[in-house]
């Protein structure tokens, strides 16, 4: 149980998808303008994480790892070299069945992240999580901890973000700093600010 | 007729494939230009190697991608072009990286999952999407070998500055002579960790900007 903990919280602060790992970059800088399309677009995240990595762990234990195909009565195949390729498939076709699912049932929330769920297929955070789950070898409950507490850690990173960015409207930035550097050295500090947990033993 | 052959240079310099190339390498460069790509431009220039390896991985695979699906382009049916262009940058993505398992495969294992991201690299989906689509084989080529090559420059040098003043190494040799650290000098740590690069990546898109707006 404590393990699960530890994990939660690395995946959230210490060791957060974006700021450790950099994965998700390209739609965080491109949604942080705004605080309202940021929180959309980081609850959308969660969601999705929180379902493709279990599933992806499913298939890869079920299926690609070396040894897994046993109950086919082929126990020396191993197919882990198509995980990459599966594991993209598998999010894409997750991300679009909830994108029905949600636009069924609940029409508000469609409305509220109807535009970010297509966005996420390439969001790179999620097939990286999907790949570091396999890297760690997580149990299945490790893998259900991760995937929702990277899913949080990155919707953190992207609304402090886009509140720093609310401030930043009234700065004076040197001309060749403006947009993308200035955002990067902002995320730079960010990061800083992270990586102070990783005093805090639970 | 003279200039011609006095600067044969000159000549070069008039032609497309020449200006598709300045353009991705310097002034649409793929990274600080078009923002693409970013994330695995700062979690591998820890290192000069892993940056180089990692260059040359996304170069191959963004030129052979764009030849691929240029040659394709005329069977692609609009509607799936997406996936088939993602499948075509998956398949090449496997090769690489069960090349690089088979001949390199330290520095495979210190790259760890991202070059299993470069499906998902924006630059790669970027130019099959933009260019390969509507361009004949051989300038396809050349424009995916210029963006990757665009890319890998600012891996390079970002990983230059980083494993320089953050270990004081350069593809792993110690550099920095030892009467430095004796008189005081001491690495600096940041540079190491994860706030460095963004830090780093920072600065360098500023002086490319600043660079670029005297022009």
């Amino acid at each position: 149980m404590g393990n699960l903990i530890g994990i939660g919280v690395d995946s959230i602060f210490v060791g957060n998808i974006l700021l450790a790992y950099f994965l998700g970059m390209c739609s965080f800088l491109a949604v942080s303008r705004n605080i309202t399309t940021a929180a959309g677009l980081g609850v959308a995240v969660v969601f999705v994480m929180a379902l493709t990595t279990p599933a992806n762990w499913l298939i890869y234990h079920l299926l690609l790892a070396p040894g897994a195909l046993a109950w086919a009565g082929l126990p020396q195949a191993d197919l882990s070299f198509l995980k990459l390729i599966l594991f993209i498939a598998q999010i894409a076709a997750i991300v679009q069945i909830l994108e029905l699912i949600i636009d069924r049932y609940s029409p508000a929330l469609y409305t509220a992240l109807g535009v970010y769920l297509p966005l996420i297929t390439v969001n790179c955070a999620i097939l990286g999580v999907s790949l570091f789950m396999v890297e760690r070898a997580y149990s299945f409950a490790e893998t259900v901890v991760y995937g929702t507490g990277s899913g949080v850690g990155w919707c953190l990173a992207i609304l402090a973000m886009a509140a720093i960015n609310k401030k930043l409207r009234y700065a004076d930035v040197p001309k060749g700093l403006q947009g993308f550097g200035l955002s990067m050295i902002v995320t730079g500090l960010i990061a800083i600010g992270f990586m102070l947990f990783a005093g805090v033993s639970v | 007729m003279n200039g011609v052959v006095a600067r044969p240079w000159a000549a070069v310099k008039r032609t497309a494939s020449y200006k598709e190339i300045v353009k991705a390498l310097w002034k649409a460069n793929p990274i600080s230009k078009q923002i693409l790509g970013i994330c695995s431009a700062l979690a591998v220039t820890v290192q000069l190697q892993t940056a180089v390896v990692m260059g040359l991985a996304l170069t191959l695979v963004v030129a052979c991608s764009n030849l691929t699906v240029s040659l394709l382009r005329a069977s692609i049916p609009r509607n799936i072009r997406i996936i088939v262009q993602v499948a075509v940058i998956a398949t090449l993505v496997i090769i690489a990286d069960e090349l690089l398992k088979a001949f390199l495969f330290e520095v495979s294992k210190q790259l760890s999952v991202f070059v299993g991201l470069i499906i998902t690299n924006c630059i790669v989906l970027g130019r099959t999407e933009a260019y390969a689509m509507n361009n004949p084989p051989g300038r396809a080529f050349l424009d995916g070998l210029a963006n990757g090559l665009g890319y890998s420059s600012v891996l390079i040098g970002v990983a230059f500055l980083r494993e320089l003043f953050g270990s004081g190494r350069l593809f792993g040799y110690p550099v920095i002579p030892e009467a430095f650290y004796a008189a005081g000098y001491v690495n600096n740590g940041l540079l190491v960790l994860a706030p460095g690069a963004f830090i780093m990546i920072g600065l360098f898109v500023w002086l490319e900007h600043s660079l670029l707006d005297k022009d």
